[in-house]
C-alpha cells in the first residue's frame, strides 16, 4: 500500500470539502474493495476520507410507500432488514448471493455501487488496461476473457460490473441520491453505472466531489413472484458468470408486469425495457420467457473464451422467470436449482 | 506533485478481548497487522491478506469481519474479540471445544478464523441447518478440507447454545 493521509469527515458537507481540497483523495466506508485495490497498487490515493461514522445508516419509509436506504447501511443489515425481507426479497436474495458473511458485514450499500471490476488484467499492474491506465490498451480482448462481458462492450474494455446487489436494484427501478457541493441530485440506478465506450476508466456517472448518500426503492417490491439466480464456478463466494434478477406480476397465468436484469455480462447491470414489454400480457410459459431472453441478449457478442455465456444467460433467464412465476425463488443457501 | 510527507502516527484506542489498548499507528496499518505485530496477538492469522480466505476473521463490536481489509485507524474505540479472547476463566469457548471434539482441523492455520467466524454466525442466528451453515461459512477456506468436521462442530455448538 502507498503512504496516504487520513481524515475523518465530521458530516457530508465536510466530506465534500475534503474531497474538493485534494484531487487524489478517495472516500472510504467499508473498505472491502478499496483496501484490496490499494494493496495491489491499483488504487493509490493521496488521502483517505473516512465517512464510516457519518449518520447515513437509516432505512426509512418514503411518503409514497417506498424505502430510503442510507448509503452506509452494511450489506448484511440491509439483506436481513425486516422491511427488505418482507417487501423486497429480490434485493435481500441478491445481496446474500454476493461475497461472504464477513464482507457483507463490512461493505456499505454506497460502496457496493462503487466497487470495481474483478477483471484480472485490471488487477495486474504489469499488463495494459484502459480502465486502470487509460490509453494503454485492453489485455482481455485477446487474452483470457472467459469471465468477460458479452453486452455493451467496446474495443477499449470488456470488463464486467461485479455487483449482485446492483442487478436487483436495477430490476426494481431504484434511485441513487447524491450530494454535491451545490446541493443534491437523484439519478436512476440504471443511469448510475456507465458502459465502457472509449472511457472505461469511468465506472459510473458520479462526478468528482460527489457522494452517494442514499438509495431509494419504489413502492412495488415484487415480493410474491421473484428470483435471483446466480451461476458461478463454485457454489458460494464467487463472482457471477451470469446472474439474473427476475420479477413478475401475474393475473392468473398472464404476466401483467415484468422486470429482468442480468449481472456478470456487462459493464453495468443489463436491463431491457423492450424485453420486459414483450412479456406483458403474455402467458407465463418457457416459450415467452425464451423470447424475452432473446430480446434481452440482442447484440450479445462473444470473444474467444466467453461464448458460452450467451447460451448460459438465455437459459438462466428462462429458469429465473420460471422460478419467479411459480413463486419458488432460488434459495441462496440450498443450492439445488429448482 | 504527490504529497510525500509521512503522516504522523495517529493515537487510537482499541478494546481488545476486554482490555483497553492504546497505540499509535500510521494510517495504512491494517487491524490484522496491528493485532499481530503491535499487540503480539498472533492467533489471528494472515492468509491471503486480500479478504478471500477468512483466516484473519475477528469480531468487531460483535460482528465478524476480515481484519486484513480493515484499517486500524478507522476502528478507534471499537471492541475487538480475537481467538485469544474467546475462552473464559480457563474454560474453552463451546466452539473451541466442539472443534476439538469433532477434529475440525488438520494443520490448524485457518482454525482461529473459522472459530471467530462461527462465533459471529451463532450471534447472527441466521443458520438453521447444515446447508445454511455451509453457505454462511463460505468466507472461510480450509485448504486441508476439514469442512465436514467444521460443519459438525458448528452444529454441536449451535445445538448447545
Amino acid at each position: 500500500m502507498n503512504n496516504f493521509q487520513y481524515s475523518r469527515a465530521s458530516d457530508v458537507a465536510d466530506a465534500i470539502r475534503l474531497l474538493a481540497a485534494d484531487p487524489g483523495a478517495k472516500l472510504i466506508a467499508g473498505g472491502t474493495n478499496l483496501i484490496d485495490l490499494m494493496k495491489e497498487n491499483v488504487e493509490r490515493p493521496s488521502r483517505l476520507i473516512d465517512i464510516s461514522r457519518l449518520p447515513l445508516r437509516d432505512v426509512e419509509e418514503t411518503a409514497d410507500g417506498g424505502l430510503r436506504i442510507g448509503a452506509l447501511v452494511p450489506n448484511s443489515d440491509l439483506a436481513y432488514h425486516p422491511l427488505i425481507e418482507q417487501r423486497y426479497p429480490l434485493l435481500a436474495s441478491a445481496i446474500l448471493a454476493g461475497a461472504s458473511a464477513q464482507l457483507r458485514n463490512m461493505a456499505s450499500v454506497g460502496g457496493n455501487l462503487m466497487q470495481r471490476t474483478r477483471c484480472p488484467y485490471f488487477y495486474d499492474t504489469t499488463t495494459p488496461c484502459n480502465k486502470r491506465s487509460p490509453g494503454t490498451g485492453c489485455s482481455a480482448l485477446d487474452g483470457l476473457n472467459r469471465n468477460h462481458a458479452i453486452l455493451g462492450t467496446s474495443n477499449s474494455c470488456i470488463a464486467t460490473n461485479p455487483s449482485d446487489m446492483s442487478v436487483a436494484l436495477a430490476a426494481l427501478g431504484a434511485l441513487v441520491h447524491i450530494a454535491r457541493p451545490s446541493g443534491q441530485r437523484t439519478i436512476a440506478l440504471t443511469d448510475f453505472h456507465r458502459l465502457p465506450e472509449d472511457k472505461p476508466h469511468l465506472d459510473t456517472n458520479l462526478g468528482s466531489g460527489e457522494i452517494i448518500i442514499a438509495i431509494e426503492l419504489p413502492p412495488h417490491g415484487f415480493a410474491r413472484n421473484y428470483s435471483y439466480l446466480k451461476i458461478r464456478d463454485r457454489l458460494s463466494y464467487a463472482f457471477a458468470l451470469v446472474s439474473v434478477a427476475a420479477a413478475v406480476d401475474l393475473e392468473g397465468n398472464a404476466i401483467s408486469e415484468a422486470r429482468l436484469a442480468l449481472g456478470g455480462v456487462a459493464h453495468k447491470p443489463w436491463r431491457s425495457l423492450e424485453a420486459e414489454a414483450a412479456l406483458r400480457g403474455q402467458a407465463a410459459t418457457p416459450d415467452h420467457f425464451g423470447r424475452a431472453a432473446d430480446l434481452l441478449l440482442q447484440g450479445a457478442t462473444a470473444r474467444s473464451h466467453n461464448g458460452f455465456k450467451i447460451d448460459l444467460a438465455r437459459r438462466a433467464v428462462v429458469r429465473a422467470l420460471m422460478q419467479a412465476a411459480s413463486a419458488t425463488p432460488q434459495s441462496q443457501a440450498h443450492k439445488k436449482i429448482a | 506533485m504527490a504529497d510525500l510527507t509521512i503522516p504522523e502516527r495517529i493515537p487510537i484506542n482499541l478494546v481488545v478481548n476486554g482490555e483497553s489498548r492504546a497505540l499509535e499507528v500510521v494510517p495504512w496499518t491494517t487491524l490484522l497487522d496491528a493485532l499481530r505485530d503491535r499487540l503480539q496477538l498472533t492467533g489471528t492469522k494472515k492468509g491471503c491478506d486480500h479478504g478471500q480466505c477468512g483466516a484473519c476473521t475477528v469480531l468487531i463490536d460483535g460482528r465478524r469481519v476480515n481484519s486484513c481489509l480493515t484499517l486500524a485507524v478507522m476502528k478507534d474505540g471499537a471492541e475487538i474479540t480475537t481467538i485469544e479472547g474467546l475462552a473464559r476463566d480457563g474454560t474453552l469457548h463451546p466452539l473451541q471445544q466442539a472443534f476439538i471434539d469433532h477434529d475440525a482441523f488438520q494443520c490448524g492455520y485457518c482454525t482461529p478464523g473459522q472459530i471467530c467466524s462461527a462465533a459471529g454466525l451463532l450471534a447472527e442466528g441466521r443458520a438453521r441447518d447444515a446447508d445454511e451453515i455451509r453457505e454462511l461459512m463460505s468466507g472461510n477456506l480450509c485448504r486441508c478440507g476439514a469442512y465436514l468436521n467444521i460443519v459438525a462442530a458448528i452444529e454441536q455448538a449451535m445445538s448447545r447454545s
